[in-house]
């Protein structure tokens, strides 16, 4: 067994320097790595262009980055809910660059997989395919996208071993589970952090060798974005 | 007039048996909640949930169970969860029957808009343009004008695009609009709407065959 683990998220983050590009798992704030966010506040990294489906919220998330200005550039898909990204991208102090969900997640998993681009209908006709190459494939247009160069992945999942295997709970698996790998040092926090042995090779999500670094988090808030219920009756 | 839930009952009775659906935000959503009787449907939802049930009961919110616009929900028996590239891979390869989703306008040749007004309003396309470029069966859920009175039904659409030729029907407050080779075609009138009022409401042209049925909403 190769151990993955660090001990803390300070060793974690390790060789994050400015101007870097970083993937960050999780929809909306569904599975973000949010004790690794809530470390890189903590340091003056800055510049950093993030590769992420959203941009959190204003006081959680990617959002309290964006707050510090640490970051330089976003590439996401949907940024609707927060306004302090709003502000800065209007202002013109952030480069946003928004493309579509499963270009997003497919320029990932493209990363992961070691293909250098792939064609995809997505954006054909519109702003997104300025500038891009298109061809026709079964009597309809594509456009080619390319694989992301990142220098860090950073995912979260809900268990893990020191091999770095993990496991994913339900919708927090998303992004995470396509950025594991995707870049050149990934780094996994996950919730609870088990002994090699204990999980169950069948029920591996991520095998570890995509997963340099494992740690377990020390505390997961999982804020819920729009509670939703029904009544009972 | 249809109100909201007006919409969303015309559109679920588009659904049929063994469907795969996807639904957008806003009135798509309230689709799952008028799903004819006797059919089987399961409802897709792009950040990764197939079999998607109604919302959670009080106290039974699961942070890491949500849909795509980030609420809670639950789940049904033979349910699964995926990643997000397999999620979009499954709508790219047409698995997924219907979608259903929303838009700020839509033109004769079934282009929409519905992602970003330049200056103003720039939140992103999401999933919306994988899913319209790829969907065999795309129906628009929209208000036929905004809230200045103006048309949002259109020769040609004036926001950026989302897609290009992909839309095959919208369902507005005043009307349902098939989209024909020939543009705009009119199926079905709400109830106590015009023809006039719907053509005088309408910035593109409408091809009126015969007498326009209101339609039946439940």
């Amino acid at each position: 067994m190769i151990s993955k683990k660090v001990n803390t998220v300070q060793e974690a983050i390790q060789g994050i320097k400015n101007d870097m590009t970083i993937m960050f798992g999780g929809f909306g704030l569904c599975g973000i790595p949010e004790n690794t966010i809530a470390e890189l506040v903590k340091t003056e990294t800055s510049g950093l262009t993030c590769i992420s489906n959203n941009a959190g919220v204003d006081d959680f998330g990617l959002g309290l980055l964006l707050q510090k200005k640490q970051i330089k550039k976003m590439i996401s898909s949907y940024v609707g809910e927060n306004a302090e990204f709003e502000r800065q991208m209007l202002s013109g102090e952030l480069d946003v660059e928004l493309i579509p969900q499963g270009t997003l997640a497919e320029r990932c998993r493209a990363a992961q997989a070691g293909i250098p681009a792939f064609f995809t209908p997505a954006g054909y006709g519109t702003e997104v395919a300025e500038g891009k190459e298109v061809r026709e494939f079964n009597g309809k247009m594509h456009i080619m996208e390319h694989a992301f160069k990142a220098d860090f992945a950073i995912v979260k999942a809900w268990k893990g071993d020191e091999a770095g295997n993990l496991i994913f709970k339900g919708t927090a698996r998303n992004f995470n589970s396509c950025m594991a790998g995707a870049a050149k040092i990934t780094i996994a926090e996950v919730e609870e952090l088990v002994p090699v042995g204990t999980l169950d090779p069948n029920q591996i999500h991520i095998p570890g060798i995509m997963v340099q670094r494992i740690f377990q988090g020390e505390k997961f808030e999982k804020r819920i974005e729009q509670r939703t219920v029904r009544q009972r009756n | 007039m249809l109100t909201k839930e007006d919409i969303a009952k015309r559109i679920a009775q588009e659904l049929k048996d063994r469907y795969f659906v996807n639904l957008g935000i806003g009135i798509p959503t309230l689709v799952a909640n008028y799903i004819p009787k006797g059919i089987d449907v399961e409802f897709q939802s792009e950040n990764g949930v197939l079999g998607m049930g109604p919302f959670p009961f009080e106290g039974e919110e699961d942070a890491d169970v949500i849909n795509a616009g980030k609420q809670t929900i639950t789940t049904l028996p033979g349910a699964s969860f995926f990643d997000s590239a397999f999620s979009f891979g499954m709508i790219r390869s047409q698995k997924v029957d219907l979608t259903i989703l929303g838009a700020m306008e839509v033109s004769e040749n079934g282009d929409i808009a519905n992602w970003k007004i330049p200056g103003k309003m720039v939140k992103g396309m999401g999933g919306a343009m994988d899913l319209v470029a790829s969907a065999e069966n795309i129906i628009v859920a929209m208000m036929h004008v905004n809230k200045a009175g103006e048309s949002k039904i259109l020769k040609k659409c004036s926001l950026p695009l989302t897609g290009v030729g992909c839309v095959k029907k919208v369902v507005t407050e005043l009307a349902v609009l098939e989209i024909t080779p020939k543009g705009f075609k009119l199926l079905e009138r709400a109830p106590g709407v015009s023809v006039e009022h719907i053509i005088a409401s309408t910035e593109a042209n409408l091809i009126i065959e015969g007498d326009i049925p209101e339609m039946i909403i439940n």
